[in-house]
């Protein structure tokens, strides 16, 4: 199976180079037809990543715990281009792979101008995110990381609403705080353990004190990726302002590129000052639930609702992660698995009224139910699995990270588990303010339910919830080894 | 059959139904969704009739079938399971028989629906969450059913919804019982980690050994079974209604009236009951958990009785019933007489879904009216309804002679609860005391409203039809207020046309409702023996511990006389006085309205909870959350980073006059400046 990880990564530059291709030799006159082409180019290429990162998963071997399908070579200057997956990364791959279909279905009519553009931003941004998760190397894991920014910053910069330019800024400018930092601490790295290779870096042990400098370096670019309060303003904006396929992407699985990034460095390389700063995190942690549950319940715009639920979410994962044992980061990597589905979907469920009115804005629907019964299943669907109802997806993540953080502070639960409580307010208080009562807006009068196109991008994002919400071992049975190495050797090393 | 087979039958034929019924009722038509939802339910109620002889008087035994496995990390294992023993038994032939009852009955009472493959799809949807929870063999289980049927519950009240109220009391109730699952979450958890298990089988063996020890939580500590008991008891605060939980189960009434019946009074709500009386053999341990257990049950007995005193719509009289009934249950699961508590939810299961399903036939005899001061003289125009809702009453006021041993369902049942109360409260247990002294004053309470729903619905004079023009003479109270509390169909088609006159329900309402007056009439005398009396230990076998020192049902037999006819005293004490108030002197009760004292205001307005909640708890919320968003967010944090950023490199562009070429750069730039200075730091510091 050499080189199958590449193929993986690389893959939808097939796509890039097919549409650059019509670009270039697509007559003007025959616009439409060349962007119609270039869409059913992009979308198989993107099938053609799934079915790839399906293999990947497949032929994974879950009782090791080491990196597998590993990759290297000497690029230039003794960098390496070193490429792996393990338990805790390999499920990313397919999370990205398989939703980067549904982006380019979802925006199969909602985008009309500079189309093979934006597609090309997708498949590109494909190939850098799925090469953040596979990186086993210091630099080559930071130009994925940063190179990201381009076709994202784009994405909202280019496709985006009204205030996009303001979101792009905010985006940019937190994004890159970390950044800085990350660089530096990476740079440091380096130049003391003499590698660059993340497997090596994993067994090389610190400094105590230069652990700190090194954890809170990561953690400002982590902490903003997440996002964690109080850096998280610039996820509403730019969730407000990025088309529904950009949004999808951004929560479905940018934010999780964060919580990897703890499990990948923090944890495992600077294990004694991620115990330091545990409280911290918590902290944090705990104020994110809180704080931005209540933010979401007087949200007036659909989208910006739900981007503010998404950082409550994502509290619940740096709480899991730092809780240190195998129910908590269990728990984590579910939770963002979960999250990457159900904040896609609904998302996805937003544009599907978007696409319809063109306002986000809640006070304008309501009644919506009648006109449109499926979509209203739909739309509960994915509500209760935003609640954390047992049965959905939602559920397993948020107990098992409770869970976990118990053990180390029940403080934190005690408050996390509050969370529970504000996230049925915001979530079925929105629900009953789009969907139930009359239609009294005479413009919602015709509205039509899901076409099949809508059917066809929900259905796997609803059995997704689904199974992963009754049968989560398949999640566990990947990541037990991987998690449980990490887990024995933080225990060992910190404690 | 294999008795596996049976159970995984009986427990998956509701989904079958609810999905069949959801996905495909539309294309199927009406009238096929409703009869495989409701074949499927009376196959289910066949098999688990089948089951529960089986287990109790057959060689079935206690077994669980393990499914497959559910959540699997570490220590933390959990399966999808069907556990069958006597308690779960008892749960699976009372929710099986109401569904099944409560499903056939929706035939008639929905047939004015046009969503009914969806309604019934919901029914059916709750009897599998509720037979998920009965059946469940570990905690994650357990909380799958618990949460299940809340969802149920939520989209069965917000069923019309069109009514703004109905959507109000669905996110009320959900949310009320989200509060009591953040405590059952909790109570999990420390369970979890006091146990390495999330199991049954795993735990209830090793309670003993760790009955003693202290557990670190919140910052202090606490005797270990104690705390995990009354974590645990918050979530069936919650599910059961109790006191300061209770308040979305009266609003819950917005929902279809066989929704009432099924889920808020015979099943769903009696789900906290059942979880104190699985979790025995830790409760057992748990003194303190179970003093609370007592008080808050005897709290909530009193006060849903009081407050169904003054209430005028005949489905919340009985919402407060059934609250103040499930009060009584924590009061015997507390003192420790747990078969006593599933003995009462067994028997209320009859005779209040008969109330309810009762209080269903009168209101759409009534044309959709709730408002038991426009009744009045019913008896005549619904006397099938009359004699079984008479039923209902006689069964719930626990009426029955001590000497004779001979009564209808309630009497003993209940009778047994306050008994237990009194055995307990005479071994030094104060608690106990206080709550026999409730159980009793609130029995006499219960004869009260329960004969004053009769009257007023059933006797004195008419209050519609030609009579209604009369109708300022009787003094509402209150008119306007509960004009929300109609039982309006979204589209009520029903009612124009012909005339105003009540009727009887046609026969497939009327035969679940005699269905259920036999089991009110003979629940207690055929079960008494087996429940709580010589034959408990071969009934239970084990489901339910009794700790080494609890001997509070042996000691029912000898008990003073006056305690053993107290319950009967003052219920008739209550008959008479709701005789004299509402048939003697018709008009007296609307008079002492009209006169609006402070009590009555106090009662009717239902102690002032959902004021007081309102004002502290949903207004709070609000404005914390404006407070976090225009002050936190927008104003501090957006304010200080990067709009202040922002304003402070325009300002510094401006006086510099340099730097003009837009942010982004400006960023780059201050980027590379900062990455050189930390090198030049880094390689400096660490390469020594």
């Amino acid at each position: 199976m050499n080189g199958i990880l590449s193929l993986t990564i690389f893959s939808p530059l097939i796509g890039v180079a097919a549409i650059l291709v019509l670009r270039a030799f697509g007559a003007p006159a025959q616009k439409a037809q060349t962007e119609n082409t270039a869409k059913w180019v992009a979308l198989i290429v993107s099938l053609f990543t799934l079915a790839l990162s399906v293999l990947l998963v497949a032929k994974f071997d879950p009782s090791q715990s080491g990196f597998q399908f590993t990759e290297d070579f000497n690029w230039f200057a003794g960098i390496h281009y070193r490429m792996g997956v393990d338990g805790i990364s390999v499920l990313f791959v397919l999370l990205t792979a398989f939703l980067l279909p549904l982006c380019l279905v979802a925006s199969w009519r909602s985008i009309e101008n500079r189309v093979l553009e934006y597609l090309i931003a997708f498949l590109v941004l494909e190939v850098l995110v799925i090469g953040v998760f596979c990186a086993l190397d210091l630099i080559v894991f930071y130009l994925f990381f940063e190179g990201q920014l381009v076709p994202m910053f784009l994405i909202i910069g280019v496709w985006g609403g009204k205030n996009r330019v303001y979101a792009a800024y905010k985006f940019f400018l937190y994004t890159l705080l970390g950044s800085v930092l990350m660089l530096a601490a990476i740079l440091a790295m380096a130049s003391i353990a003499k590698t660059t290779s993340i497997p090596e870096l994993l067994t090389y042990h610190f400094d105590p004190k230069l652990q700190i400098l090194l954890w809170l370096a990561f953690f400002a670019s982590f902490a903003v990726k997440m996002p964690m309060w109080p850096v998280h303003t610039w996820l509403p904006d730019a969730h407000v302002e990025a088309p529904t396929a950009g949004s999808v992407i951004l929560a479905g699985i940018l934010l999780k590129m964060g919580g990897y990034g703890f499990l990948r460095f923090s944890l495992p390389m600077f294990p004694d000052a991620s115990r330091y700063f545990t409280p911290l995190v918590f902290t944090l942690s705990v104020i994110a639930i809180i704080y931005t549950s209540l933010v979401a319940f007087r949200q007036v715009d659909i989208k910006k609702l739900i981007a503010y639920s998404s950082v409550a979410h994502m509290g619940f994962v740096t709480m899991g992660i730092f809780s240190g044992n195998a129910q908590g980061v269990q728990g984590a990597i579910f939770q963002m698995l979960s999250h990457g589905v159900i904040s896609g979907a609904l998302f996805l469920c937003v544009g599907v009224v978007y696409d319809r009115m063109h306002t986000r804005e809640i006070a304008f629907y309501g009644g919506l139910t009648d006109r449109m019964p499926w979509y209203a299943a739909t739309f509960m669907l994915f509500t209760m699995g935003n609640v954390g109802l047992p049965g959905t997806s939602g559920f397993v993540g948020e107990i098992l990270t409770m869970t976990g953080a118990y053990h180390a502070s029940t403080w934190t639960v005690i408050f996390a588990a509050s969370g529970v409580i504000f996230s049925a307010v915001y979530a079925l208080t929105l629900y009953r303010r789009v969907m139930f009562g009359e239609i009294t807006n005479p413009k919602l009068a015709t509205i039509s339910d899901l076409n099949w196109r809508e059917v066809a991008v929900f259905a796997p994002l609803i059995f997704g919830t689904l199974w992963l919400g009754l049968q989560p071992g398949v999640v566990f049975d990947v990541t037990a080894a991987s998690v449980d190495k990490l887990v024995d050797a933080y225990k060992l090393i910190g404690g | 059959m294999t008795p596996q087979l049976i159970v995984t039958v009986l427990v998956l034929a509701p989904l079958l139904g609810a999905i069949v019924a959801g996905l495909f009722g539309r294309r199927i038509g009406n009238v096929a969704s409703q009869a495989v939802t409701t074949g499927l339910l009376f196959l289910a109620c066949a098999l688990a009739w089948t089951t529960f002889a089986s287990v109790i008087w057959g060689g079935w035994g206690h077994f669980t079938v393990e499914l497959a496995p559910f959540i699997n990390v570490g220590a933390f294992h959990s399966d999808w399971a069907i556990r069958i023993d006597s308690l779960s038994a008892v749960m699976l032939i009372v929710v099986t028989s109401v569904s099944a009852l409560v499903h056939l009955y929706s035939w008639g009472y929905m047939a004015d629906d046009d969503s009914r493959p969806r309604f019934f799809a919901y029914l059916s949807l709750f009897t599998f969450a509720m037979l998920a929870l009965v059946t469940a063999a570990d905690f994650m289980q357990l909380f799958f059913g618990w949460e299940g049927v809340g969802l149920a519950s939520y989209l069965l009240i917000g069923f019309w919804y069109k009514k703004p109220t109905a959507s109000a009391a669905a996110i009320k109730a959900f949310v009320v019982n989200r509060v009591g699952d953040f405590g059952f979450a909790l109570g999990i958890m420390t369970t979890f980690w006091m146990f390495g298990s999330v199991r049954f089988a795993d735990i209830f063996p090793a309670v003993a050994a760790h009955a003693g020890q202290t557990w670190t939580f919140a910052g202090h500590y606490w005797a270990a079974m104690d705390l995990a008991c009354s974590l645990l008891f918050v979530g069936a605060m919650g599910k059961s209604a109790q006191f300061f939980l209770h308040t979305w189960l009266p609003d819950a009434m917005e929902g279809p009236t066989p929704v009432s019946a099924l889920i808020h009074a015979a099943t769903m709500v009696t789900a906290g009951v059942y979880m104190v009386c699985l979790l025995s053999p830790m409760f057992e341990y748990a003194p303190v958990a179970r003093q609370i257990v007592t008080g808050v049950g005897a709290v909530t007995a009193l006060f849903a009785a009081t407050v169904g005193l003054a209430q005028n719509d005949i489905k919340r009289v009985i919402a407060y019933s059934t609250c103040s009934q499930l009060g009584y249950m924590f009061i015997a699961a507390g003192v420790g007489a747990y078969q006593g508590a599933m003995f009462h939810l067994f028997t209320h299961a009859f005779f209040k879904a008969l109330l309810f399903l009762g209080a269903g036939s009168v209101i759409m005899g009534m044309h959709h009216e709730q408002d038991m001061r426009n009744m009045g003289a019913l008896w005549k125009k619904l006397p099938i309804t009359y004699v079984v809702m008479l039923i209902g009453t006689i069964a719930i006021t626990g009426v029955g002679l001590p000497g004779l041993e001979l009564g209808f369902a309630g009497f003993y049942s209940k009778d047994a609860i306050i008994d237990a109360a009194f055995a307990a409260g005479s071994h030094n247990n104060s608690t106990a005391y206080f709550a026999f002294v409730i159980s009793v004053i609130a029995a006499g309470l219960t004869s009260f409203y329960s004969w004053r729903l009769i009257f007023m619905t059933f006797h004195g004079h008419a209050k519609w039809g030609a009579a209604a023009a009369t109708h300022g003479v009787h003094g509402d109270a209150e008119p306007s207020h509960d004009a929300h509390a109609h039982d309006d169909h979204a589209h009520d088609d029903h009612g124009h046309g012909h005339d105003h006159t009540p009727h009887e329900s046609p026969w497939v309402m009327l035969l679940p409702l005699l269905a259920l007056a036999v089991g009110a009439v003979f629940a207690g005398k055929v079960f008494v023996e087996q429940f709580v009396g010589e034959g408990r230990a071969e009934f239970w076998r084990g489901a339910i511990f009794n700790g080494a020192s609890n001997h509070v049902l042996d000691n029912l037999h000898v008990l003073p006389a006056w305690v053993v006819w107290a319950p009967l005293t003052v219920t008739a004490i209550g008959f008479v006085l709701a005789w004299y108030v509402y048939i003697a002197k018709e008009g007296m009760g609307a008079a002492i309205a009209a006169r609006r004292g402070p009590l009555w205001t106090f009662l009717y307005n239902k102690w002032f909870f959902d004021e007081l909640y309102d004002a502290t708890f949903v207004r709070g919320a609000k404005a914390l959350g404006d407070l976090f968003w225009k002050g936190g967010d927008q104003r501090l944090i957006d304010g200080l980073g990067p709009n202040g950023v922002a304003a402070v490199s325009a300002l510094i562009g401006r006086r510099t006059g340099k730097m003009q070429t837009g942010y982004v750069y400006h960023y780059a730039f201050v980027m590379l400046l900062g990455v050189a200075g930390l090198l030049s730091f880094a390689l400096y510091a660490w390469s020594k």
